[in-house]
């Protein structure tokens, strides 16, 4: 069902084949294969430890900067392989955007959070535009209203739900194609909790996304396609609706209800 | 039985609370000595004569207890080590911590360790014996002991302190913004430079205080090198004299309770405040490192 809906070529915003991955010698993925959906969310589920966060940070290369990995596979973006030789990794993670599980804003004022990632890679000319594009990040995360009279202060300061939005903010002003989110909701309250929610359903008409989650219903409401993870291996993809009401596999089954984890 | 477990615990507490309260007698005690031994010199002379005296010389007669030419002569020889040594021993920590394989760092690690633990006196051989005659050669020098070579030697002094304290604060900056840096596209220049220096900055603040006190203390290498005129500097090229070295040379030769001896004294003072001022500004960087870094 889902390699039907997954079958013309130019709905993939990114392909991986035969994903392998060792920390070492310990091999973390095992023969991954997976499409993923233009402006859709795909929902990456399973038990902690399976390598939902090596699997998510092998998409935009953050994987490169840990010492002693090996990766063996391809992943295509826009139908180009990210590993390949001629690939500017640092391209690469401007186009495929990342938030973290733990809010990770800099010790800087809200405004340079949001500045930084525009000035690195030379997107404004001027001070004004600069401002503008700011102020549009700050809109698409949902929190504009919220800091618009203290954008000089330390993003430090923001609650813990405010300080995600900041980083989803930030990545947004960098105009990714894909964003990528590792369980970004983890370490929020549930108030917080919905509206990234909420905010990451309205993201989708613009980005591709990718969301790791150990949390059933977020994966089971918010996203389009859901894949299961279990050491290393991917157990089941699907449509989300799929997965969550007729899973192929018993150990899926066993999964979302609750019966392990 | 366990009333006498708790009398021994007790017992033990203390002796570390005393202990720990030695520290803060013996800060009490040497400010109270100094001072007491410092301010009688206001008796003969006054404050301001002496802040802003400009000559220094204690056997003249009548003498001069000029406090100026001994403060410029610690502050431009100061000045000159850390002009050399925050940019090196900085740099030195941003590839320790940032770019070099574990392996380097290491190695580095223990050299800076072991440059640490160089006596002072053998500084100022290197620089009586080495430095001083090869500056003197290559700018054509009158004499090459001058406040150059003070400098270049304190800067030697100072860039381990400088070096590890800033690799320290550099370490301990937080993986999580870095990742941010990547993810938003930044190399790894940028990332350093824009990212984890000033995220450090604080604690980088703390290294440079700290090395500046270790050079501001200095007295055997200075003593050695820097040339002994008391006069103010005008240029780093001339012999200097500071206040650790006029203390060192001349407290042996004064009577106690004599002018001359008090004055020592009142020196000793202003390098005391001077000092105790970096130890805290140095302190209060450090704070508000921790507080940032998470
Ligand atoms: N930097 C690393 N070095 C070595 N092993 C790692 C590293 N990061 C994760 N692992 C290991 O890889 C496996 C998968 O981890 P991870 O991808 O974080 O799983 P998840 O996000 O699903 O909890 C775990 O066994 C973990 O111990
Ligand atoms: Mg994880």
């Amino acid at each position: 069902m889902v390699d039907e809906i997954l079958q013309s070529k130019n709905d993939l915003k990114m392909q991986i084949r035969n994903l392998n991955f060792y920390y070492g010698t310990h091999q973390v993925l095992k023969n991954i294969n997976l499409n993923i959906k233009s402006n859709a969310i795909t929902a990456i589920i399973g038990p902690s430890g399976c390598g939902k966060t090596t699997f998510i940070r092998t998409l935009n290369r953050m994987n490169d900067i840990i010492l002693g990995i090996k990766i063996e596979g391809d992943i295509l973006f826009d139908h180009k392989n990210i590993y390949d030789d001629d690939i500017d990794v640092v391209d690469i993670r401007r186009k495929i955007g990342m938030v973290f599980q733990r809010p990770n804003p800099f010790p800087k004022s809200i405004f340079e959070n949001i500045a930084y990632g525009l000035k690195i890679n030379n997107l404004t000319v001027n001070k004004g535009e600069l401002r503008e594009r700011v102020e549009i990040a700050l809109r698409g995360a949902a929190l504009w209203e919220e800091v618009k009279d203290r954008l000089n202060t330390s993003a430090l300061d923001l609650s813990g739900g405010q300080q995600q939005r900041l980083c989803i903010a930030r990545a947004l002003a960098v105009q990714p194609k894909v964003i990528l989110f590792d369980e970004p909701c983890s370490a929020l309250d549930p108030i917080a909790t919905a509206k990234i929610e909420e905010l990451i359903q309205e993201l989708k008409e613009k980005y591709t996304i990718v969301i790791v989650t150990h949390n059933m219903q977020q994966a089971a409401r918010a996203s389009d396609f859901t894949a299961f993870l279990m050491l290393g291996e991917l157990v089941e993809f699907d449509i989300t609706e799929k997965i969550f009401t007729n899973p192929s596999q018993k150990i899926t089954e066993d999964y979302i209800t609750g019966r392990f984890g | 039985m366990k009333s006498k477990q708790h009398l021994k615990e007790k017992i033990i507490k203390n002796i570390f609370f005393l202990s720990s309260l030695s520290s803060i007698l013996f800060l009490l005690g040497t400010s109270f000595i100094l001072f007491k031994e410092g301010l009688p010199l206001f008796r003969e002379i006054d404050l301001k004569t002496f802040l802003w005296g400009k000559s220094w010389y204690p056997t003249y007669n009548p003498p001069e207890f000029g406090l100026l030419p001994l403060l410029l002569g610690t502050l431009w020889t100061t000045l000159g080590a850390l002009i050399i040594a925050v940019p090196l021993g900085v740099s030195a920590a941003i590839y320790i911590s940032e770019l070099a394989t574990p392996k380097i760092k290491d190695y580095l690690k223990l050299a800076i360790e072991m440059l640490t633990g160089v006596p002072s006196v053998i500084y100022g051989f290197l620089g009586i014996v080495v430095l001083g005659p090869w500056l003197q050669n290559l700018l054509d020098l009158p004499i090459g002991l001058c406040a150059l070579t003070a400098s270049l030697l304190l800067a030697l002094m100072a860039i381990p302190t400088i070096t590890s304290l800033s690799e320290e604060a550099l370490f301990s900056v937080s993986k999580e913004y870095k990742e941010a840096s990547y993810a938003l596209g930044a190399t790894r220049w940028e990332t350093i430079i824009k990212v984890t220096v000033p995220a450090a900055s604080s604690g980088i603040s703390t290294a440079v205080l700290l090395g500046m006190g270790r050079v501001i203390g200095e007295t055997m290498t200075v003593l050695m090198v820097a040339g002994g005129a008391a006069v103010i500097p005008h240029s780093f090229l001339q012999p200097v004299r500071t206040i650790t070295a006029t203390i060192a040379l001349e407290m042996g030769e004064t009577v106690v309770g004599s002018v001359h001896y008090y004055a020592l004294f009142a020196i000793a003072c202003v390098l005391f405040i001077i000092s105790l001022a970096l130890n805290l500004s140095a302190d209060y960087f450090l704070y508000k490192f921790r507080r940032t870094s998470r």
